[in-house]
């Protein structure tokens, strides 16, 4: 087998091996509940048939391997069952709700990777300035506050005091449209509506921009502490003494080398982001899953909280998918052997 | 000593003498309720000097709730830090000497557990469980226990190949006492760094769990649910939601800051925390 599909198949097989265990901690948590899962989920005044009913209904009933044969089933054909709460197949209501999640981590993934290079280059570029202890500070403070926090203060400052920015929802209400893609961004785009895709960039500043602060603070360390290095190897030496300025060294032969560290950190911390979404999307009214996800818990509704607990699984794994692949591009010596 | 570690020091023990004499500095019950002293601003924007930071929605005194909180905030941060640590050290310990299939096993688990996004399977767990400050503790020890084991992992299959190491195999020293007297002293310097890390992350995940109203019980006051309280009358006052933010965002940075401080202190050279 060529190494590179070696490398594939291995990453793959973990994949679905951590996609199975996602599953048992799911079903797991689910059940250690001290009493009686059914009695939790039922609505207040419901009647022993209603219990009753609830705990065959979601498989509670007979010994757990049962329990987890007809789980692992309904998983393996894509069903997580009917939320009690809205009545609904919970596939359909997480599937919907998905592409708002989606376009909200992908632009939070944008942001930090390109603002944290960006501050990174400059923070290099003006070293021993006022920028590189104001890009330090912001580094320190942006990694160690929550995206929560992050979001409130924006809110606060953007959306009360100052009302430069929308804080909910995904779009102004008069400009709404039908779904397309599910990306309101590449809808109001594919429709050269440029009012709509203004709106749809506006609404989406704030909760982007707070879900990615942590990850671009550290994909700002890692990128400033390898400029920082790397200015004192030979290469760097030899460029700078055949004439090229400080921009164009750090520009091109630099900043590709920081690439692949980051490369790495963004597949350790981009799971951090994806459960950001819970909070995030709760706090600016964004309707996707994040949102979804507090509801169903508000409700107890165990089939919904178990799809989207899979569903975010196989965001996380996905994504790490992803980084191996990016990581074997960009360093093909060190990627497929591993 | 660096810039870090003196901030970070500092923030913390001041922190921790607050919430150490909290309850005799404290001019209030934190739960009493003057319902003649609704969202009163702070002294010092027009408010009344019996209540210095202000008060919240039901009247009660915002200082005393701080003050409290800190002790909430500090009891769960030290508490599941040390217990990760006392989970996670082990579990990388074995993996780490043990290599093979053992390691190969229970780093797979760690995998696992982390492609849970961690807020998930912390709200999860509280949402089964019930509200609580032991069941907070719980709920962030099985969700990080998993940063410790793995980071720790890394540098005891370093540690393994040294000659210190060697040596005492072959004088015939049980793996148990390898572990725990040979490795185990080498590897503390990273595990302090690690616990104050995650002492920073603990404090931010408690917040969000009580925000979210899943953490401690309503009677316990909680930065997270003061945040979420005074979220409630922005519009009439920032004092409510903003002076919760501003101690935790200094709880946080304090402990990041000094672990940090001491990473750079003990060991530069120690990885960074995943």
């Amino acid at each position: 087998m060529a190494p590179s599909v070696r490398f594939l198949a291995t990453r793959l097989a973990l994949g679905v091996l951590s996609l199975w265990g996602v599953s048992v901690l799911t079903f797991v948590v689910l059940r250690v509940v001290p009493g009686d899962p059914a009695l939790l989920m039922a609505p207040v005044g419901s009647t022993a048939d209603d219990v009753e009913r609830i705990r065959r209904d979601f498989g509670l009933a007979g010994p757990w391997w049962a329990q987890y044969g007809a789980f692992l089933g309904d998983l393996l054909r894509g069903q997580f069952g009917r939320s009690l709460w809205l009545q609904q197949d919970a596939r359909r209501v997480i599937l919907e709700r998905l592409p708002a999640t989606f376009e909200l981590a992908v632009a939070a993934l944008i942001l930090s990777v390109a603002g944290g290079i960006a501050l990174g280059l400059v923070s290099v570029w003006g070293r021993r300035t006022w920028i590189e202890s104001a890009g330090v500070s912001l580094g320190t403070v942006g990694i160690a506050v929550p995206n929560f926090v992050w979001g409130l203060l924006f809110i606060v400052v953007f959306g009360a005091f100052l009302r430069w920015l929308p804080i909910s929802g995904r779009v102004a209400p008069e400009l709404e449209a039908p779904e397309v893609t599910g990306s309101a961004l590449v809808d109001t785009l594919l429709r050269r509506d440029p009012a709509a895709v203004a709106s749809v960039l506006g609404h989406l500043a704030l909760p982007a921009l707070a879900l990615a602060l942590p990850l671009l603070a550290a994909v700002f360390r890692t990128v400033r502490s390898d400029l920082l290095g790397a200015l004192g190897e030979e290469y760097v030496v030899t460029e700078r003494m055949k004439g090229l300025g400080e921009g164009r060294i750090l520009g091109w032969r630099v900043l590709r080398n920081a690439l692949i560290p980051t490369t790495t950190l963004v597949g350790v911390q981009f799971g951090f982001v994806i459960g950001g979404t819970v909070l995030i999307e709760t706090i600016f009214s964004w309707p996707g899953i994040g949102q979804l996800t507090l509801e169903a818990f508000q409700y107890r509704d165990f089939p919904l909280i178990q799809g989207i607990v899979i569903v975010y699984g196989i965001a996380v794994i996905l994504s790490n998918l992803a980084v191996d692949l990016a990581y074997a591009a960009l360093n093909p010596r060190v990627g497929l052997t591993s | 000593m660096n810039g870090k570690l003196v901030t970070g020091g500092l923030v913390v023990a001041l922190l921790l003498a607050l919430a150490l004499t909290g309850p005799w500095v404290a001019p209030h019950d934190p739960n009493r309720q003057d319902l003649g002293q609704i969202r009163t601003p702070p002294v010092w924007a027009g408010g009344s000097p019996a209540y210095p930071l202000g008060t919240d929605s039901l009247g009660r005194d915002l200082l005393s709730r701080l003050l409290w909180g800190a002790r909430v905030a500090l009891v769960v941060a030290a508490s599941s830090a040390a217990l990760a640590a006392l989970i996670g050290v082990p579990v990388a310990l074995v993996a780490g000497y043990t290599r093979g299939h053992v390691d190969t096993i229970l780093m797979r688990v760690v995998d696992v557990w982390m492609s849970i996004p961690a807020v998930l399977l912390a709200i999860a767990l509280m949402a089964v469980l019930g509200l609580g400050l032991w069941k907070v503790v719980l709920a962030i020890v099985v969700v990080d226990w998993t940063r410790f084991a793995r980071v720790i992992r890394g540098e005891a299959l370093a540690l393994r190949e040294r000659e210190f190491v060697e040596a005492a195999r072959a004088v015939g020293l049980s793996p148990a006492r390898v572990m725990v007297e040979e490795l185990l002293p080498n590897l503390w310097p990273l595990v302090i760094v690690l616990t104050s890390l995650e002492m920073a992350v603990a404090v931010g995940v408690e917040a969000l769990l009580s925000f979210v109203g899943l953490g401690v019980q309503a009677s316990v006051p909680s930065w997270g649910a003061m945040i979420a309280e005074g979220r409630g009358y922005l519009m009439v006052g920032w004092w409510g939601m903003g002076l919760p933010m501003l101690a935790l965002v200094a709880a946080v940075v304090g402990f990041n800051l000094l672990g940090e401080g001491l990473r750079e202190r003990l060991d530069p050279r120690l990885p960074t925390a995943a």
